[in-house]
């Protein structure tokens, strides 16, 4: 079975369906409302058989390079912070095709916002490349 | 799955001989790495035999087949291995108390020259028991990873000198370490820590090993209130303190009185202390603030240079401060950490509940979103927002209001 990401993003993703203030800006019920429909999720992903791994990212980035012979990694917060693309977080799924990753990344998509209707999200869907040629 | 005579099997009593037979095999000449490996694999197959067959001496029966380990890996040396086994076959019984050989592999693996992190995979296994696969488990790495780490450890302590007495603030720091390392999961890391370092008491008279304990069992006892049945944070002034392990509680106070007897206080006395004057309290609103301000005094008194060298310390003096003297003589406390924990979550979030307390909800809700942004676990993020976005009702509330 493929293994997919279904990425989350801080920023960088298509323009908003929906535009909504951060999180923290939101009234105290809807947050509740937010945080459980995502545990919800992971439950039941795991309920399915279809759950491999759930992780959250802290907004801070920093790029990193070789800094050449005897020098220390050059590092950098990026040309455009502000603008580029960052990942929040993620599942790992593992689903019978491609098809069940596009209906459980819109499922999550759905995810309640400020006002209790759904948030809209952008879901960003990555394949997994699987390490060895199927046996065949 | 967990077969029933598994279950059954008191994994805690099987575990609580690992030092005491390694510290055997270690004293007897033993390569520390080699008996650690042996008994390792002897434990393994206590788990899967015992069971169904539960020896009459548990003790006798992991010595001898550890040794049988050892001779195994032995092999080509042909003639030493019939001398050996002839002589390992009966364990001899032990010349040393249990705490020895508990402190004696402690000094082992909580060596100063190892990382933090190798030596509490080294700790948990060589001295805790667990197999590799728990540790692995209990720090979510993979079960390579960790045996890896554990071998690397071993492999840095070749050549060093065993035999002498260690540092015991390193073997407290890293039993600390195991202590906050995590409560949930299938391995109960502070259950495990606390085990230790009660086993480390029975092995010293040094008043911190005690002030340790106490301070692991006087903060574990709130535990069964510090998530709701949600797994949400729930914060010390909002915990139902009925949930609270009035045992636990109670060993704690002991512990530490025996420890503050002594008359040499340490931080961990001191943080032990402060626990309990939390513990102590009916109400959020009957915490005895003005006391825990004074040892927090003391505590900060302990570093010359306290801002640098411990500003957790300075912090949560920050927050006694500000319940006693008021939340403005708790954000200058705060002011002076601004170079050293501005960046981390904690600081903003103790900021947000200093402000809380004064009264400024639009400050204390812009702290607190700060605060989320910066932290670095899940719950604790979870948490952080939700505390911004109450706090920022709260001020739209009050301002309709007004």
């Amino acid at each position: 079975m493929p293994k997919y990401l279904l990425l989350k993003h801080y920023r960088g993703t298509p323009e908003p369906y929906r535009p909504c203030p951060p999180m923290d800006q939101w009234a105290p019920e809807d947050v509740e409302a937010h945080m459980a429909f995502l545990g919800h999720v992971g439950e039941l992903l795991k309920k399915n058989g279809e759950f491999v791994d759930a992780q959250a990212l802290t907004p801070t980035r920093t790029w990193v390079r070789y800094g050449g012979p005897d020098a220390a990694p050059v590092t950098t917060d990026g040309p455009l912070p502000e603008t580029s693309d960052l990942v929040a977080g993620w599942y790992m799924i593992d689903v019978e095709s491609y098809e069940r990753a596009v209906e459980l990344a819109a499922y999550v998509s759905s995810e309640p916002g400020p006002g209790g209707g759904p948030l809209y999200e952008w879901i960003d869907i990555r394949e997994v490349m699987s390490e060895l040629p199927a046996d065949d | 799955m967990i077969d029933e005579p598994t279950r059954q099997l008191d994994e805690g009593a099987l575990r609580a001989l690992v030092p005491r037979v390694l510290a055997g095999l270690v004293r007897r000449g033993e390569d520390f790495d080699a008996a650690e490996d042996a008994l390792q694999e002897a434990l393994l197959e206590a788990l899967r035999v015992w069971p169904e067959h539960p020896p009459r001496d548990p003790r006798a029966w992991l010595a001898t087949v550890a040794t049988r380990r050892l001779v195994d890996a032995r092999r080509s040396e042909a003639a030493r291995q019939r001398r050996e086994e002839a002589t390992y076959a009966e364990p001899r019984p032990a010349a040393t108390e249990e705490g020895d050989d508990t402190l004696f592999l402690l000094f082992c693996c909580c060596h100063p020259d190892l990382a933090p992190a190798s030596a509490v995979a080294l700790t948990l296994r060589a001295v805790g028991g667990l197999t590799t696969r728990e540790i692995a488990d209990a720090f979510y790495v993979p079960e390579a990873t960790m045996a890896q780490r554990i071998s690397r450890a071993k492999r840095a302590l070749q050549g060093r000198r065993l035999d002498q007495p260690g540092d015991l603030a390193v073997v407290l720091r890293v039993l600390y370490l195991i202590y906050t390392a995590g409560h949930v999961g299938r391995v109960d890391l502070a259950g495990e820590a606390t085990r230790l370092a009660r086993q480390l008491t029975l092995a010293t008279e040094e008043p911190e090993a005690r002030g340790l304990l106490a301070l692991m069992l006087l903060n574990h006892a709130r535990l069964p209130a510090r998530l709701d049945s949600q797994g949400r944070i729930v914060t010390l002034d909002r915990q139902d303190r009925g949930l609270w392990d009035t045992g636990e509680i109670a060993e704690g106070v002991r512990v530490l009185q025996s420890a503050l007897a002594v008359r040499h206080p340490g931080r961990y006395q001191v943080e032990a202390a402060i626990a309990a004057l939390h513990d102590d309290a009916a109400s959020a609103e009957e915490t005895d603030w003005a006391q825990i301000l004074a040892w927090y005094d003391d505590l900060v008194a302990l570093t010359d240079d306290p801002v640098r060298q411990d500003p957790a310390a300075v912090l949560g003096r920050a927050v006694a401060a500000g319940h006693v003297l008021g939340a403005d003589a708790g954000l200058r406390e705060t002011d002076r950490l601004r170079e050293v924990l501005g960046a981390r979550h904690r600081w903003h979030a103790v900021r947000g509940h200093l402000h809380e307390l004064g009264g400024d909800l639009p400050a204390a809700a812009a702290a607190y979103a700060e605060a989320a942004r910066r932290a670095t676990n899940v719950a604790e993020r979870d948490h952080l927002v939700r505390q911004a976005a109450r706090a920022r009702a709260d001020t739209l509330r009050r301002d309709r209001s007004e």
